[in-house]
């Protein structure tokens, strides 16, 4: 599997809004976090939605974001996190320091 | 048709969510289930009985293996290591094979971190392992606020963690699901692995609950 991003890099969610079925939640789209793990590649669930075979099959990753990150009033402890499945082809690099 | 769209609001803490429908018409997808289920049978490719049976084994499944699991990773350190290595590995090792396509994580709490699952989207759940997922966990607001604010919501549900504990929340938005491998509950020391499943509750493997001796 040819993955584009490092465990431990810099990532951002881009902050895109397509109609469909997109297994990107809103609330990440734009934010910075760091790749926690990369899970194996995957069918495309924005293909499979629509009947067709999601092939090729995308690379998918964990990407931890800080909680104070996603939600800038987020009332918690500091070092709460939160972890997302993201596909590749929602993230970018980010420069800078991440989440970890 | 979206299963979002119905409308209505629970903003209290632990909804109430209705399993069943309240006499109004039929959802768009509940209706479209009935037409392929009466196709289904009345074409000859499945019976009644089909669809009886695996409703009655789905409902049947709990979260006994999962507790298995980590009855195991409490008694066996190396054990434990291979399960957080590889999640499915580790249940094969205890002859769970039957867990179909899932891609498991296994989240360790220790003293330094919490971990709770959540799946904002929909209701993504390792049913192999716990089973049916509880009414609550699909519902609106604990999707809403386990991600917006989890020390909140565990509050609610009887967990306090101080701030030094991390909580991390796991959002399984794609193809992995998540268990939660609890700690050890202090004046467990000498137990059985059975006697030890027996404490750990299916919250607690979501990571809304603590286990107790």
């Amino acid at each position: 599997m040819s993955a584009r991003f490092r465990v431990g890099e810099a990532v951002a969610v881009r902050a895109a809004y397509p109609p469909g079925h997109i297994r990107t939640p809103y609330y990440i789209r734009g934010k910075r976090g760091v790749v926690e793990r990369i899970c194996g590649e995957f069918a495309n669930p924005e293909e499979l939605a629509f009947g067709r075979d999601g092939l090729p099959k995308r690379p998918l990753y964990r990407v931890r974001f800080r909680q104070r990150q996603v939600w800038p009033d987020y009332a918690g402890a500091g070092e709460d996190t939160v972890d997302v499945e993201i596909f590749e082809h929602w993230l970018e690099p980010a420069a800078g320091e991440g989440a970890r | 048709m979206s299963e979002h769209s119905h409308g209505h609001r629970h903003d209290h803490a632990r909804t109430f969510q209705p399993d069943h429908d309240s006499g109004g018409p039929l959802p768009y997808l509940q209706v479209m289930e009935i037409a392929t289920r009466e196709l289904l049978i009345e074409k000859g490719i499945i019976t009644p009985q089909d669809v009886q049976r695996q409703i009655e084994r789905m409902d049947a499944r709990g979260h006994s293996r999962g507790a298995r699991v980590v009855a195991r990773a409490w008694s066996d350190p190396q054990f434990k290591s291979r399960l957080l290595a590889n999640g499915r590995a580790g249940c094969d090792e205890m002859g769970i094979t039957d867990l179909e396509a899932l891609h498991l994580v296994i989240v360790e709490n220790t003293d330094k971190v919490h971990n709770v699952i959540v799946c904002t989207l929909c209701s993504c759940y390792p049913k192999p392992l716990l089973g049916l997922p509880p009414a609550w966990y699909k519902s609106l607001p604990y999707r809403r606020r386990m991600v917006r604010e989890p020390r909140a919501v565990l509050t609610e549900f009887g967990v306090e963690l101080p701030n030094e504990v991390v909580v991390r929340v796991h959002d399984s938005t794609a193809d992995m699901r998540y268990m939660v491998l609890p700690r050890r509950p202090e004046g467990t020391e000498g137990w059985s692995e059975e006697r030890l499943a027996g404490i750990v509750s299916r919250d607690c493997l979501i990571g809304v609950a603590l286990p107790h001796a």
